[in-house]
């Protein structure tokens, strides 16, 4: 009997520890924002983390966009060909880019470069006890380190997605019309008349929600990190996957509530 | 005057405070001293709200350390970490006048800066350092910036944490000097932590001997070779036998 009950124990546990972590980050997203709102506030570090999440993350986001609105094209004309809707690579460049693959790979990107610098970065803070520090010298951490650097995320990603979206489409119209033939007035007409103002409102929401939660996650576990390098890495590893996997759960969410008819 | 009352604090299964008493009169310079994980640094957290007491009280000039306006109490203290805890992102002069640039306490920022060039002076360091950054600065150096920073908005109450711990003894020496003159010079009431003997002897007013979360002796640094307690004599003499049980 004890044979059976026994890995439902640990089942159990495992919830029950998934479960209290999520009340754990809720809690700490939930302080983040209402600390936005009472002073004191910090205007230098908000306008580093504007530029260290915003305006360095535009190399990478708009590489990463380019090139799959490139490859995105190359695959709708070739998939397209098979039942000769070749002509629909415009309409689904755009609306593939703009809804799902601009906003979730703009995510995943921060989630890569942004949370795990801001995760590492609190984590060493935390080990060297520069986060102690802060206290004794009157700063709330919350109020210093996450508030920025949240904000600036929620700010900054839904421009990045909308950066990254446009880039996007540019990939997707210059292999379509460098080498696919088709004609480029004809190209840019049919991607603007073909999208919605939902389908944008939904882009940039989407930026907003991952933007968060990629700072959040970098936030609550660099802060929350154990002792020592190992500390330092494990956090860093945690915030990353979490972040990566609660950015596509938070997509399809998203795209339920958007589109879902 | 800070006073410990019965202070319990437990990680876990770990018990590392099981009652700690002590008081600090206002204006001296306390040494705690005791083998590493006692729970000297602990004390002090508690005391600074970095650690909550499972129960008991701290109480500093009659108030609790845990209620009341936290800045203010806070305000209070300046503490010099065990490693510095320098703002690796910060350059040298803007760590000292962290407290000065936001806040309460806030000037503009060439006042804070003569200021924490001021500081460094005290400390035996040149305005050159003060647009260096910490990492480029060796580890004596960047002991003297946190004790810079610690002393630079003069606060009445000020917390060493192992001060000299990995540097040589003539920078020690100089880092045991340093704070012996500034809290003289202060009239601050400090509390140090340590395991360097010649800090003890250098800094210390009263001393006080923690093993076991307790409190095993205290007195005046005069008295501790007399003391007559088995605890501190082997722990000040260095004796691999004794009442406290030597892990090898």
């Amino acid at each position: 009997m004890s044979a059976l009950l026994s890995p439902l124990g640990a089942l159990g546990r495992l919830t029950l520890d998934i479960l209290a972590a999520m009340g754990r980050v809720a809690i700490f997203a939930a302080q983040t924002l209402t600390h936005m709102l009472r002073p004191p506030f910090y205007p230098r570090e908000f306008l580093n983390a504007l530029l260290q999440i915003g305006w360095l993350s535009l190399p990478v986001v708009g590489l990463t966009a380019i090139f799959t609105g490139g490859a995105l094209a190359l695959q709708i004309y070739a998939g397209g060909a098979r039942f000769n809707a070749e002509a629909v690579v415009p309409q689904i460049v755009a609306i593939g880019m703009v809804r799902e693959l601009g906003p979730v790979l703009v995510g995943l990107m921060i989630a890569a470069r942004v949370t795990s610098s801001i995760a590492a970065e609190l984590a060493t803070m935390k080990v060297t006890e520069q986060i102690d520090a802060l206290v004794t010298l009157s700063t709330h951490p919350m109020k210093y380190l996450a508030v920025p650097r949240v904000l600036a995320a929620l700010i900054t990603v839904p421009i990045l997605v909308g950066v990254g979206d446009i880039i996007g489409i540019f990939g997707g119209y210059v292999v379509a019309t460098q080498n696919l033939g088709f004609n480029a007035a004809a190209y840019l007409q049919n991607t603007v008349d073909f999208l919605e103002m939902r389908d944008i409102v939904s882009s940039l929401v989407k930026g907003c929600v991952f933007g968060g939660i990629a700072a959040v996650m970098g936030c609550y576990y660099g802060m929350n990190s154990g002792r020592g390098a190992q500390g330092v890495g494990r956090a860093t590893k945690g915030s990353v996957e979490a972040a990566a996997v609660l950015i596509l759960a938070a997509n399809f969410l998203l795209t339920g509530v958007f589109f879902s008819v | 005057m800070i006073r410990f009352e019965n202070v319990h604090k437990s990680f876990g299964p770990k018990r590392v405070l099981r009652g700690m008493t002590l008081d600090v009169p206002k204006g001296t310079s306390m040494v705690i001293i005791g083998g590493s994980g006692t729970g000297k640094s602990v004390a002090l957290k508690c005391v600074l709200g970095l650690i909550k007491p499972d129960s008991g009280r701290i109480l500093v000039d009659g108030g609790d350390a845990e209620t009341g306006d936290r800045d203010a109490f806070l305000a209070r203290f300046g503490m010099l970490f065990q490693g510095g805890a320098l703002f690796d992102s910060l350059p040298v002069w803007q760590n000292v006048a962290f407290r000065l640039l936001r806040g309460a306490l806030k000037k503009p920022a060439s006042e804070a800066r003569e200021i924490a060039i001021d500081k460094l002076r005290r400390v035996g360091l040149t305005a050159d350092v003060a647009d260096l950054y910490p990492a480029e600065l060796s580890g004596g150096m960047q002991k003297r910036v946190g004790l810079a920073r610690a002393i630079c908005a003069d606060p009445e109450i000020i917390f060493f944490d192992e001060p000299t711990t990995g540097l040589d003894p003539i920078m020690a020496g100089v880092i045991n000097e340093l704070i012996r003159e500034i809290v003289t010079e202060m009239g601050a009431t400090a509390i140090t932590i340590t395991h360097d003997m010649s800090s003890v002897r250098a800094i210390a007013d009263n001393v006080a001997m923690l093993h076991d979360g307790v409190i095993k002796w205290t007195g005046p640094v005069g008295k501790m070779d007399a003391s007559g307690d088995p605890y501190l004599d082997q722990f000040i003499h260095g004796r691999a036998t004794g009442p406290i049980e030597a892990v090898r």
